[in-house]
């Protein structure tokens, strides 16, 4: 193969990939280009729910970068996916211009609505995509470095650290449902109307964000699987199972840390971004922890550690949610707290883990009968 | 001057009866300001006869028959119209009588304002103590020159300690607003200053504007005073607020200090604990509400062992069905117990419903103290008691009991403690379904202040980590002064900052505190570290 990374991955992995990207081709030409009556016709809620669920992959992915492969189990992902959401909601409420409800020529609605006099400062810029594109990595980029900094190098870890950024994301879900922030209080930021002169409610656009969610979740696999190929991912499963004796090998565990948990975030943000114009509304109530807790549910029903498990977790975890809340709506979170208790007695390694090692038993086993090897562990051997 | 001589010729013409004459006069009193000459006459009457019309013109009832100009209180619709006079209210014969016959007399707020002044001067010489406490207090926020004279009458006859002292008051400030001589005034600036509380200040600020110059370093004097007085009592009243805040949140992290901090489980579902313990409370209530309604002032004696016994248990179903096959995998107790919370929260919704159920404060819980300016409700003075007693019975337990001595060994050191013949995964349950009950316990106090519903664990557990981690783990104390202090710099933050922006401040001290030290304020030394 051209790609030396690519060389690692196994064969299930590879055609994963391969599959997510012949999709952002697919769905976009069967629901663009195909009569409604036709069986290969993907109708227009199928694109949109779809979309979603491919950010909540991102999103899952990034979880996956930093828990799977490395130990920090975040529970406040949901904070650097809403911030990259409001990046771009930003933008895209200033792309409303005069066409609000009040019609001012500059300030969103809802400020009209609160008395705001003027733009504030920290709205500067937005108005401009590649501003717009920049803040989405660097907000949730900025918080995680600073965030990661202080916790990795003061050497705060296991569930301590899941515990403040647990904290970190309620403070977050606190401040923005404050009107005065500037960002829409509870009522978030909605009603948008163009992505870079382009309808966000036409077909065509959606059809398009579909296709570039596609893209970005293949990019990000491809991301995941450099860096673990790589000698760094080395030096980061080392770091997961040991950190102490990583340290003691003349590493520095916390610069590892903080490179992951910092591109991790920014990977959330991206996904965040990409979510709010195909939802069309992003609020404060992104920030709850509850919603935070539940990236790590789909990333660990898909397989922590390993490349695609995330996002397979993340599509059964929501398609269910979506099929359970159409049928019986008071039974979900009966079902979605059984995931979580089962998947953690029972399927420690999520639904690509197991299944991987069952075939790996069954293809030793058509040889000749070896005794199993040890597995990895996924604990930190401290 | 108008309004002086129609004052003073009314205080003339005011004798016994006479009221009704006043009365009819509302009959000419075609606009605002006659009505206010009327009003005024009716108040410098004297007379406890004036009460019954004023009031009546206060609610809009008192109403002109168009025809003759009488005066009557006229009540309902035509099938079911009243008439009353306005002066004895004797029932009068309503046949034939029609609402648009009459003409309302009408007022505005300041009248309104007018009435309830004078109402207040006239209830001066009631029988009852809190109508004479209240009316000096309405002359007090809203003095008027008018009633100086109808004070010192009052203040003649006037026995009560307590309601000479609201009169002298309320006669200060009426003297405020006269047009007596300085020295009077003086002496009234002085008298409102030692009140010493917000409606003085607010009075003398509000005066202190227009006053004579000889008059302004009185004011000035007597509005330092008042002010630094009510610093020191807002400064008590947030300590307070902050012990009630922080015992608040010692209730709820408690018993996460032995389930996360002795045994180092995270158990993501203690506020659901918390919340089962409020939804027993609510079930307790409901039965005696239903079966023995004379005891409800003791519902909350019964649903402490209740609470403890059902959250205790669920706690003990939990380790024994869950938790023991995590142990040393705190990640996935985490998540594990997070889907107990779901679970547990969807049931309560499933049973009783989504919305808040409604659980009532027995008697001795209700209504409020006053120390000076500090306002102290019951229910969160027995809170905080109750916080610390179960504090201490806690820690009882965990130093001079022998399941607390078990605990701590095999917390210590788990294979000793099982090679000294203790039943470790007995201590492991009975340990964790105690931290379970006790939050059970803390949902029975938190029920009284908090809306009972299947949320109200979710907006605890977080805090309950935070003071647990802030404290440091597996030391009670820890908790306790985390708590506390937690609480108290809420409560100091809030007037700078507003309640949310406070709440958020104290969560990023609280993230930095724990990158400083992160093993908390009393962090456990020597081997126990290690595990």
């Amino acid at each position: 193969m051209p790609v030396p990374f690519l060389a690692g991955l196994t064969r299930f992995t590879a055609a994963s990939i391969v599959g997510i990207a012949l999709l952002a081709v697919l769905v976009p030409v069967s629901n663009l280009l195909l009569p409604a009556g036709n069986p290969l016709h993907i109708p227009d809620h199928l694109v949109a729910l779809a979309g979603k669920f491919l950010c909540y992959a991102m999103l899952a992915v990034a979880l996956n970068l930093v828990w799977g492969y490395c130990g920090i189990l975040s529970l406040g992902h949901g904070a650097f996916f809403a911030l990259g959401g409001y990046a771009m909601g930003m933008y895209l409420m200033r792309q409303i211009g005069s066409r609000g409800v009040y019609g001012h020529p500059v300030l969103p609605d809802f400020m009209v609505f609160l008395n705001y006099q003027e733009l504030p400062w920290f709205w500067y810029g937005f108005d401009q995509f590649w501003f717009a594109a920049i803040m989405v990595l660097a907000v949730p980029g900025l918080l995680a470095f600073i965030f990661g900094w202080f916790a990795f190098r003061s050497r705060v870890s296991g569930v301590y650290l899941s515990i403040i950024t647990q904290a970190m994301t309620y403070a977050l879900l606190l401040a923005f449902f404050r009107n005065d922030m500037g960002f829409g209080g509870n009522n978030g930021l909605t009603d948008f109307k163009d992505i870079l002169g382009f309808d966000v409610q036409s077909r065509e656009t959606r059809a398009a964000l579909f296709a570039l969610s596609a893209l970005f979740l293949v990019a990000f696999l491809l991301l995941t699987a450099a860096i673990t190929q790589s000698r760094f991912g080395k030096l980061l499963i080392a770091t997961r199972d040991a950190e102490s004796r990583t340290r003691f090998l003349g590493y520095r565990p916390e610069r590892v840390k903080l490179f992951v948990w910092t591109l991790s975030a920014m990977m959330a943000g991206v996904a965040g971004a990409l979510y709010v114009p195909q939802v069309g509304i992003i609020n404060p109530g992104e920030f709850a922890p509850a919603n935070s807790i539940e990236i790590v549910i789909w990333t660990a029903v898909g397989g922590r550690g390993t490349i695609v498990g995330p996002v397979i977790g993340a599509i059964v975890v929501n398609g269910g949610k979506s099929w359970f809340t159409g049928l019986f709506p008071e039974f979900w979170l009966f079902v979605l707290g059984a995931i979580f208790v089962l998947t953690t007695l029972f399927l420690p390694r999520g639904i690509v883990g197991t299944a991987g090692n069952a075939l790996h038993k069954f293809r030793l086993r058509g040889f000749t009968k070896v005794k199993q090897t040890t597995e990895p562990s996924l604990q930190p051997a401290e | 001057m108008l309004l002086l001589y129609f004052g003073l010729l009314g205080a003339c013409l005011a004798q016994e009866g006479d009221v009704r004459s006043i009365v009819d006069q509302f009959a000419q009193a075609k606009k605002f300001k006659q009505v206010e000459v009327v009003i005024d006459q009716l108040g410098n009457s004297a007379d406890p006869l004036a009460v019954r019309p004023l009031q009546s013109l206060m609610e809009g009832t008192l109403k002109v028959r168009k025809s003759d100009g009488s005066v009557h209180i006229v009540e309902g619709k035509e099938p079911t119209l009243s008439l009353r006079d306005p002066v004895n209210g004797e029932v009068l014969d309503a046949a034939g009588a029609a609402v648009k016959d009459y003409r309302k007399i009408k007022i505005k707020n300041s009248l309104r304002r007018k009435i309830k002044a004078v109402l207040s001067g006239l209830t001066l010489g009631s029988d009852s103590v809190s109508v004479r406490l209240n009316a000096a207090q309405t002359i007090f926020d809203r003095p008027d020159a008018g009633a100086i004279v109808a004070l010192d009458q009052a203040l003649e006859t006037e026995a009560d300690e307590q309601v000479r002292e609201a009169f002298l008051d309320a006669r200060a400030a009426a003297v405020l607003v006269s047009k007596l001589a300085a020295e009077d005034k003086m002496a009234a600036i002085e008298r409102i200053g030692q009140r010493g509380d917000r409606a003085a200040l607010s009075l003398l600020l509000k005066h202190a504007g227009n006053a004579d110059e000889q008059l302004k370093p009185a004011f000035e004097a007597a509005i330092t005073d008042l002010e630094s007085n009510l610093a020191s009592w807002a400064a008590a009243q947030n300590v307070w607020y902050g012990i009630s805040l922080g015992s608040v949140l010692l209730l709820a992290a408690i018993g996460l200090a032995i389930t996360f901090g002795v045994m180092g489980v995270i158990n993501m579902a203690h506020g659901e604990m918390v919340m089962l313990g409020a939804y027993t409370t609510f079930a307790i209530q409901e039965f005696i509400r239903s079966s023995a309604p004379n005891l409800f002032d003791y519902s909350l004696l019964f649903a402490v062992p209740a609470a403890f016994a059902v959250s205790g248990g669920v706690g003990l179903v939990m380790e024994r069905g869950l938790i023991r096959h995590l142990y040393g995998r705190p990640l996935e107790t985490l998540l594990a117990t997070w889907g107990v919370s779901l679970i547990l929260q969807q049931t309560v919704r499933t049973i009783f419903g989504p919305t808040n159920r409604e659980v009532g404060n027995p008697s001795w819980m209700s209504g409020a103290l006053e120390i000076g300016e500090l306002a102290i409700t019951w229910n969160r003075l027995w809170i905080v008691v109750f916080a610390i007693a179960v504090f201490a019975i806690l820690y009882l337990i965990i130093n001079f009991s022998s399941l607390g001595l078990e605990m701590r060994a095999v917390t210590q050191n788990r294979r000793m403690a099982g090679a000294m013949g203790i039943k470790t995964s007995w201590v492991d349950a009975m340990t964790f379904a105690l931290g379970s009950g006790i939050a059970g316990i803390a949902g029975v106090a938190l029920s009284q202040i908090d809306n009972v519903s299947p949320n109200l664990g979710q907006s605890y557990i977080i805090d309950s980590f935070l003071v647990v981690v802030f404290g440091g783990v597996g030391n009670l104390w820890g908790t306790l002064v985390g708590a506390m202090s937690l609480g108290v710099a809420n409560k100091f933050l809030e007037p700078y900052t507003g309640a949310v922006l406070g709440k958020i401040l104290v969560l990023v001290l609280i993230i930095l505190f724990i990158q400083k030290r992160p093993r908390g304020l009393f962090a456990l030394k020597g081997r126990a570290v290690e595990s």
